[in-house]
């Protein structure tokens, strides 16, 4: 039963284009009808479902943008009754509210599906170990790792995130043969068994599927070189569904997405336009079987290209590039997003700082490391140093509140954060690309 | 407290203390008295100067966050217990002290000693009842 999941990896581009455009169609009909956000949208630039005649008819319809759903917080753009939705995940957002997603049992099931099919795509069987080290709750990474495995019928073991020693116990003594987390807390983990002696050669782990954050071949190297992994870059966004959107395969080829469940397109990040296979822009996600709360050509703001030949490891799902850049200001830090308007936010709840700061994005060993450049002002400026290491615990701990990340906070003489014609260059980052 | 102190915010960054020292210089201001605090992540350098005003005017001139505030110099006896006489006063009197530094030039047979208190005026009353003398600034720049 199981074994039919996997005829659409490898169906041929006509049969999966019929099964798009289906499913397209009766997406784009039932938002137009149940969602007065997606009825106003298609209205305002005057199109209707119907106008779908071929794939390519979808660059008429409008995008779906983060703000949208900031926007429409927390509910707005479900378009089932509350009823039949079974679960609500979220994404920290850019405000201090984050973004909201809902699944019904369905999309469960779906999502389930894709990361089994990531799982299967690189051999990992139901004789498996799964020890799932993304967070749980409500981040995505967890728990899709958690319903791909058990889909699969593998053995899950649901760590969760952190904990490094006890990672590294229960991989010996569970004989854990599979390990997901993001690449930089394997690192990390990878390091502290070299402190303790342990060589990870010596376990049972023969597979990582690392996501969540862009990452180096040089990681991927590393990983390898000390452990008896194959790692494999697995993508995802809670938006379009968390983990398991797309998956590297054995050929290390680009990474396939399970495009009979998201359609994706490139666009020039500027224009909008549609660019053909193989150019690079922005990567569009269409969820084309999604119930509770569909999403219409959403901007990921990832930049990549897609390949439609046929994969050497005899896949026909189209493939994307690893993802390093993006076509906005967003980091990923240690998995977690963040965009400098949010720092901008604490440093404004900060009585008497002004905005004036600098993001400097650095990974000192495997951990991504932010500190924080603020320029100190006359205003909040004493001449008692417990002031000002007040103020540097207090914008420190808002940071740490916000966004869930330990800061490192510097502060600076005015005038030292670089301004290039006027505006600010607010992120320095240094990690290697 | 009498005596208005420049303190200036110095990060943490090779050069700084010799930059604002080298404006302060060029413009001709005299630092009478200095102490520096520093933690991990920057420093503030206190001065008592010569012409405060212009000091001031030229550190900010250069952007670099200054702020006038007031301090009180006190005149210690210049021989052992001078100065464990006066801060048993404060102590006997719970005064806090925030910090304390030394003006270089012993004046007579007394030691100047900058203090920064939580309670100024409950510090100044103190110490005038025990008979020990704060400077004003004419004192001080008196030529």
């Amino acid at each position: 039963m199981v074994s039919d999941l996997y005829l659409k990896d490898f169906v041929d581009r006509k049969a999966m284009e019929e099964i798009q455009l289906k499913r397209l169609r009766d997406t784009l009909e039932r938002v137009y009808q149940k969602s007065e956000f997606y009825k106003q949208a298609f209205d305002r630039i005057r199109v209707k479902p119907s106008d779908l005649k071929k794939l390519s008819d979808l660059a008429k319809f409008p995008f779906t943008q983060k703000t949208d759903l900031r926007n429409h917080y927390p509910y707005g753009l479900i378009v089932v009754p509350m009823k039949d939705i079974v679960r609500i995940h979220a994404s920290s957002g850019t405000t201090g509210k984050p973004t909201v997603v809902a699944y019904t049992k369905q999309d469960i099931n779906n999502w389930a599906e894709t990361v089994c099919r990531a799982f299967a795509t690189d051999g990992v069987t139901e004789n498996d170990i799964i020890q799932v080290a993304y967070g749980y709750g409500l981040f995505t990474g967890g728990f899709g790792a958690h319903y791909g495995a058990e889909k699969l019928g593998a053995a899950v073991v649901p760590m969760g995130g952190g904990s490094t020693q006890k990672q590294l116990m229960l991989i010996q003594d569970f004989k854990s043969s599979v390990i997901c987390c993001t690449p930089s807390f394997f690192i990390h983990v990878i390091e502290e068994a070299e402190k303790m002696g342990l060589d990870l050669h010596n376990t049972q782990l023969r597979k990582g599927f690392f996501g969540a954050e862009p990452w180096t071949e040089n990681m991927r190297q590393y990983i390898e070189k000390h452990t008896n992994i194959e790692a494999y870059d697995i993508y995802g966004l809670s938006e379009i569904t968390g983990p398991g959107v797309s998956v590297d395969c054995p050929a290390h080829a680009g990474l396939h997405i399970f495009e009979d469940h998201y359609y994706p397109e490139i666009v020039d990040p500027k224009t909008g336009e549609v660019k053909a296979p193989g150019e690079e822009g922005e990567l569009v996600f269409t969820t084309i079987t999604k119930e509770g709360m569909p999403l219409i050509r959403y901007r990921t703001h990832d930049i990549t290209r897609l390949h439609y030949e046929k994969c050497d490891c005899g896949r026909t799902l189209v493939r994307m590039d690893k993802v390093n850049q993006r076509s906005d200001d967003m980091l990923i830090i240690r998995g977690v997003n963040l965009f400098p308007t949010q720092i901008e936010s604490v440093l404004l709840s900060v009585k008497g700082t002004e905005p004036h700061y600098q993001l400097f994005v650095t990974r000192e060993g495997a951990l991504d490391q932010l500190e924080v450049k603020v320029e100190i002002t006359p205003l909040v400026f004493d001449d008692e140093v417990k002031t000002l290491e007040t103020l540097r615990t207090e914008i420190k701990l808002k940071i740490k509140q916000l966004i869930g990340l330990n800061a490192k906070i510097t502060l600076v003489e005015p005038g030292t954060i670089e301004r290039s014609s006027g505006k600010a260059k607010r992120v320095i980052d240094l990690r290697q690309k | 407290m009498k005596i208005r102190q420049l303190s200036v915010f110095l990060e943490n960054r090779l050069g700084r203390l010799a930059g604002v020292t080298k404006i302060l210089g060029d413009n001709d201001i005299n630092i009478r008295a200095l102490s520096v605090a520093d933690t991990t992540g920057f420093g503030i350098l206190r001065l008592i100067v010569d012409d405060i005003e212009k000091a001031e005017a030229c550190l900010l001139e250069k952007e670099i966050v200054c702020r006038v505030n007031k301090v009180a110099v006190v005149a210690v006896d210049n021989h052992p217990r001078g100065l464990s006489k006066v801060l048993n006063i404060l102590h006997a009197s719970s005064i806090n002290i925030e910090y304390m530094y030394a003006i270089a030039e012993p004046c007579c047979d007394s030691s100047l000693m900058v203090f920064r208190f939580t309670e100024p005026e409950r510090a100044t009353a103190v110490l005038k009842a025990a008979d020990i003398s704060t400077l004003q600034e004419s004192d001080l720049f008196q030529e």
